[in-house]
């Protein structure tokens, strides 16, 4: 199954887009330590803008700087948002809510926690009317939903739309599930080759050997190691890298592990 | 190693429901949901859910509170997985899905589940038993509960599939879309069947989360009634096993899906049903069939005031005003991520059985409204079913359902 890569964008601790991302692969630019995601949401209307919390300000931003990227219009595209826990923010103020005598949910709030609402507020700024699906596999979130962007651009002969970020739990959750430092990453992706930046050739292995590609820089490993959206990072590391051909293994369920073999075609 | 780099883009392909199960308030297997829909019998009751307080029905499903998951996955064990297991145990489900396996191997059966709010209730249980300090309870465990992929994971280790795997989350269509993507990972040859479904289960986010939008009914649900005044909500599980076609005609088969965005508002329908006539156009053009070839229609039918105008103009829009409709959320109350998988399972109920079952509750239709609302039951041969799931965040999703033309 191969498809195509038409635009690419990424934020997280150490890089604000995916321009520092790739100078560091590319050229060995150094990351900024002091970096971390301030997610702005600046495509939603202002009534969305005040209502969305930063997780999906942070997936709205990064799918946006990928459309951008891509030169095609954001109403042609599909989407297909992941995160492993969703609004990190929201899910625990409904739960403190819950546990107070009044138990009041706030509207918005309620809203907002439904797993696909960054996906419902970029339809709603990017009007696109198009399938929009979120889903998640906790660790192996990215591998899951890369393998639904791709098969949809195939099936549905669509461009695809793929987001995927995560975010923090305040305590007390954090203490359960620690980590998710916030990270972002987007795709567009296309079963066309058209203008494309690279081809991604994916098959499903269920060899143990080779397993997961790692990060050859101990903190980027530990940053990998952080999320469901940081285990993309090998893949973004060859997205970046001159070579003409490269092997990706990503997790994707404890059986099975997803390659991706990326192939450069351009600039 | 999978030899399935090199694919060639695949056809739309009638995919078989050989075998498929639900468990509601209607009660355990598709029996017990069948015998109902004929009696004409409710499953919702006065909210009695642990200690709400809040003036509505529900759609309990009985004994959930009495029977913990198997012992050997007890780290799932949350009224959200329990619910799964019912689901997992009825209907012979567990032993088709066995079968399957040794037909295609572990690896080669997908699963993949919608739920919207999985097992937020041990959450929600566990935050009341925050320590002097607000820490957890030792023995809450988010990832195996609460987390959204835990009923897929559930769901994959108790059938023993190591097939792809994951959750699809997107309120109130998630168990409708799952359809749609193990349609294309079975033709994308990333597997040859599927397990998929969909788990919801009451909880203290969803009862006063509806609450406070003032969208829950403080009466038994009436769709498309004149008088309609919310919805009243269900839990329910429901699985099904999807595997190529190949000509089979005993079975209902999946013949189309539409997915589509309303991009209009996070928790009100677009106003004219745009969104939800898209996707029930792309299914019917998935389908190859024409609108006149539907012979039923079963609805969203929230029996909120904006939903069921909404779907009313789509649906009158597409198909007119002949084709016999009807919600059955007044049977089961609104089951949220787990509605579309329901009503796929009651629309295979209503295929072999050439039921065309009523809008339950509903005593006057809203006169405003153009679509065919069914106020009793109707016996007659059926071949296709068009189910509509639409959920927050303006996320639409159609299946039509049927036997493939011979």
């Amino acid at each position: 199954m191969i498809i195509y890569l038409k635009g690419i964008a990424a934020t997280g601790p150490g890089f604000e887009n995916w321009d520092a991302l790739r100078n560091h692969f590319a050229v060995g630019a150094d990351l900024d330590p002091e970096f971390v995601p301030r997610p702005q949401g600046t495509i939603l209307p202002s009534v969305e803008r005040r209502r969305a919390s930063p997780t999906i300000k942070l997936a709205v931003d990064v799918a946006q700087e990928a459309v951008l990227q891509s030169g095609l219009k954001a109403e042609q595209l599909a989407v297909v948002f992941a995160s492993s826990n969703g609004d990190t923010n929201t899910l625990h103020h409904i739960c403190e809510a819950l546990a107070t005598p009044e138990r009041f949910v706030s509207p918005t709030r309620f809203h907002n926690s439904v797993h696909n609402a960054p996906a419902g507020y970029w339809s709603i700024a990017s009007g696109s009317m198009q399938s929009s699906s979120t889903v998640c596999a906790w660790n192996d979130t990215f591998a899951a939903a890369l393998v639904e962007a791709a098969t949809q651009c195939i099936a549905e002969q669509v461009p695809v739309l793929l987001a995927v970020f995560d975010t923090p739990f305040p305590e007390p959750l954090y203490e359960k599930t620690p980590g998710h430092q916030p990270f972002g990453i987007a795709m567009v992706l296309d079963a066309n080759s058209q203008h494309s930046l690279a081809g991604l050739e994916l098959s499903i292995e269920t060899d143990d050997q080779p397993g997961a590609t790692r990060m050859n820089d101990a903190q980027l490993e530990a940053l990998r190691c952080d999320s469901s959206a940081a285990r993309s990072l090998p893949l973004l590391a060859a997205c970046a890298a001159g070579e003409a051909q490269q092997e990706v293994v990503l997790d994707y369920t404890e059986e099975l592990r997803l390659k991706v073999v990326v192939s450069r075609l351009g600039d | 190693m999978i030899s399935n780099s090199k694919i060639s883009p695949p056809t739309t392909q009638p995919l078989a429901l050989s075998h498929y199960t639900v468990v509601n308030a209607l009660g355990r297997g598709s029996a017990a949901t069948l015998g109902a829909l004929r009696n004409g019998k409710s499953g919702l009751r006065r909210c009695d859910f642990m200690d709400t307080e809040l003036d509505t029905w529900i759609g309990r499903v009985d004994g959930l509170e009495d029977e913990a998951v198997v012992a050997r996955l007890h780290d799932f064990d949350c009224r959200n997985n329990r619910l799964a297991m019912l689901g997992l145990a009825a209907d012979g489900f567990e032993s088709a899905v066995a079968a399957a396996r040794a037909r295609y191997g572990a690896h080669r059966i997908a699963v993949i589940i919608g739920t919207s709010t999985s097992g937020i209730l041990e959450t929600e249980l566990a935050y009341r038993r925050r320590d002097a300090d607000g820490r957890l309870p030792a023995t809450f465990n988010y990832r195996t509960t609460h987390e959204n992929y835990s009923v897929t994971d559930f769901t994959r280790r108790y059938l023993a599939l190591q097939g792809p795997a994951f959750t699809i989350s997107t309120a109130c269509s998630s168990s409708a879309k799952v359809f749609a993507s193990a349609s294309r990972m079975i033709a994308s040859g990333l597997c040859d069947a599927a397990v998929v479904g969909g788990v919801d289960s009451l909880c203290m986010t969803t009862l006063y989360g509806f609450s406070s939008l003032e969208i829950v009914s403080t009466a038994p649900c009436r769709p498309a009634d004149a008088e309609r005044s919310g919805i009243s909500i269900g839990e329910a599980a429901g699985f099904a096993l999807l595997e190529k076609a190949d000509g089979r005609n005993d079975v209902p088969c999946l013949l189309g899906y539409g997915e589509s965005s309303d991009a209009y508002h996070m928790s009100t329908p677009h106003p004219e049903g745009a969104g939800a006539r898209l996707a029930m156009t792309a299914a019917l053009q998935r389908s190859g069939l024409e609108p006149a070839q539907i012979d039923y229609v079963n609805l969203h039918g929230t029996a909120t005031r904006a939903n069921d105008n909404a779907e009313d103009l789509a649906v009158s829009g597409l198909l007119g005003s002949a084709t016999p409709c009807s919600s059955t959320k007044g049977w089961t109350g609104h089951t949220l991520g787990a509605a579309g998988i329901t009503e796929a399972v009651i629309a295979c109920l209503c295929l072999g059985e050439g039921l065309l079952p009523a809008s339950l509750n509903t005593t006057t239709v809203d006169p405003g409204f153009s679509m065919n609302v069914l106020l009793e039951n109707r016996s007659q041969p059926i071949r296709r079913v068009l189910s509509n799931s639409f959920g927050f965040g303006g996320n639409n999703a159609s299946l039509v359902l049927g036997y493939p033309a011979t």
